[in-house]
């Protein structure tokens, strides 16, 4: 049953073992909602027996990158993608929260230098449960819920 | 290898990093003392680029690189310069890199010396950017503890005012971690240390206490660190007078101190510590201001590579 899940597109990504509740952010942090042409499918509260529960996010026609992998990293690290290729898994992986985030999260922080200068934001991840990020610039750490609005 | 090497944050040091600088100050100390004035940075530019006023840093990194030989420009505003033309931060390092041979640089925001690092290919040494850092101040202070009890290891020292907003205090009692120190963190309810600090000095094996209470400890302390509490961090102006009162060093509350208690204020103060304290055996505020000068000696002759 949950193998016919995963493959039911026929190219494409399949973003496995979402923490329930965070497929929604997902989408809206890769933009998957603003793609053109191929479906987009999200299921939530499957059961999972890793999890319990998980949302999966399905991608048709799209594979993704892997900065775009770092992004779903920090809001469902325990997240698995999958590359399908003609209705199969081609590729299998594990996000991972790197240990440095760097160019696609902004500082919270007004008063950072990397706010007013051309720079390219750097962070570093000091604890992955719960997250915690240092700016490599002005040193405030962000917690969770400022860095999903940073994104 | 310390020559070419940015100074921008207490969190780059190890320990035996900082345990080499105050060695290194030592040294200069003395042989300034015995030779006036040194020649090491003789022809040798330092560039102050200071974004943001300061009395004390400037001067005393302009005294330092004066006593070592070498010479300075810079300028103490950033009004007078092309920034105010609308000149990054990025252009104004790439230039003046040109005219130096080590940059200071205090900045309003944060990770301002951070990025001047990046950019420069000279030695860059943060003298403060925003609320960050400002390392240089936390070697002096902790080269004042050394000089005046020749350790640091064992002591018992308090850390009062303004835990929370204070860049002052969080920097020392980060490099306070690398030794066997006990810290007392006085200050009022709404201006604690912030939580992830104190779990990060006890995670560190630092054992620590706090209260709001300064005279019940007093008699614990060997080192009482005062800083300013600054009016505009309260909400009410009543509550700030109630706090501002309780913390007034005075030689009454000091009776139950120890005789070797020494009181330290990173300066400037307002009404933290009574005038009439400054002559009292415990005052070395003023010795930690002329700490600045051999520390700041030390920094810049290691980062220019003629100091070994």
């Amino acid at each position: 049953m949950s193998e016919l899940k995963v493959t039911a597109i026929k190219e494409g990504t399949v973003i496995d073992h979402i923490p329930a509740g965070k497929g929604l952010k997902v989408i809206q942090i890769l933009k998957l909602d603003k793609l053109n042409g191929g479906a987009l499918l999200l299921a939530a509260n499957v059961h999972s027996k890793k999890l319990g529960k998980k949302d999966i996010v399905k991608i048709e026609g799209r594979f993704l990158s892997e900065e775009e992998v770092n992004k779903i990293a920090l809001i469902a690290p325990s997240a698995t993608v999958n590359i399908v290729r003609e209705y199969k898994v081609a590729e299998k992986f594990q996000v991972e929260i790197p240990s440095e985030i760097v160019g696609i999260l902004r500082c919270a922080n007004p008063n950072c230098v990397s706010n007013h200068e051309y720079t390219t934001p750097k962070f570093y991840v000091i604890s992955k449960e719960p997250l915690k990020v240092r700016c490599h610039y002005c040193e405030r750490t962000m917690e969770e819920k400022e860095i999903l609005a940073n994104l | 290898m310390w020559k070419g090497r940015d100074v921008i944050s207490i969190r780059d040091f190890k320990k035996e990093d900082i345990e080499h600088v105050l060695k290194t100050a030592e040294r200069l100390e003395r042989e300034l003392k015995d030779e006036g004035a040194l020649k090491y940075a003789g022809g040798k530019i330092l560039a102050t680029l200071f974004f943001e006023p300061s009395t004390r840093t400037r001067l005393s990194f302009e005294s330092a690189m004066h006593r070592l030989g070498g010479s300075v420009i810079g300028f103490s505003e950033a009004s007078s310069t092309s920034v105010k033309k609308g000149e990054s931060l990025r252009d104004t390092i790439k230039t003046v890199e040109q005219y130096s041979d080590v940059i200071v640089i205090r900045h309003p925001e944060e990770g301002a010396a951070r990025l001047a690092a990046e950019v420069a290919d000279i030695p860059v040494i943060n003298a403060g950017d925003g609320s960050n850092q400002h390392p240089t101040q936390t070697l002096l202070d902790l080269y004042t503890i050394k000089r005046t009890f020749g350790r640091i290891d064992g002591l018992k020292i308090g850390l009062l005012g303004d835990l929370k907003y204070g860049r002052t205090v969080h920097s020392l009692s980060e490099a306070l971690t690398h030794y066997d120190v006990e810290l007392y963190l006085i200050s009022p309810e709404l201006l604690r240390m912030p939580k992830h600090i104190v779990e990060e000095l006890r995670d560190k094996g630092v054992k620590i206490y706090e209260t709001s209470d300064l005279e019940s400890v007093i008699p614990e302390l060997d080192v009482l660190y005062a800083t300013r509490i600054q009016k505009e961090r309260f909400p009410d102006e009543q509550e700030y007078l109630k706090v501002k009162g309780s913390y007034v060093i005075t030689l009454d509350l000091l009776k139950n101190a120890k005789e070797s208690l020494k009181i330290m204020h990173p300066l400037p103060r307002v009404d933290e510590i009574h005038p009439s304290v400054d002559a009292s055996k415990h005052a070395i505020y003023f010795r930690q201001v002329f700490s600045g000068v051999p520390v700041r000696m030390a920094l810049l002759g290691l980062t220019l590579g003629v100091v070994e």
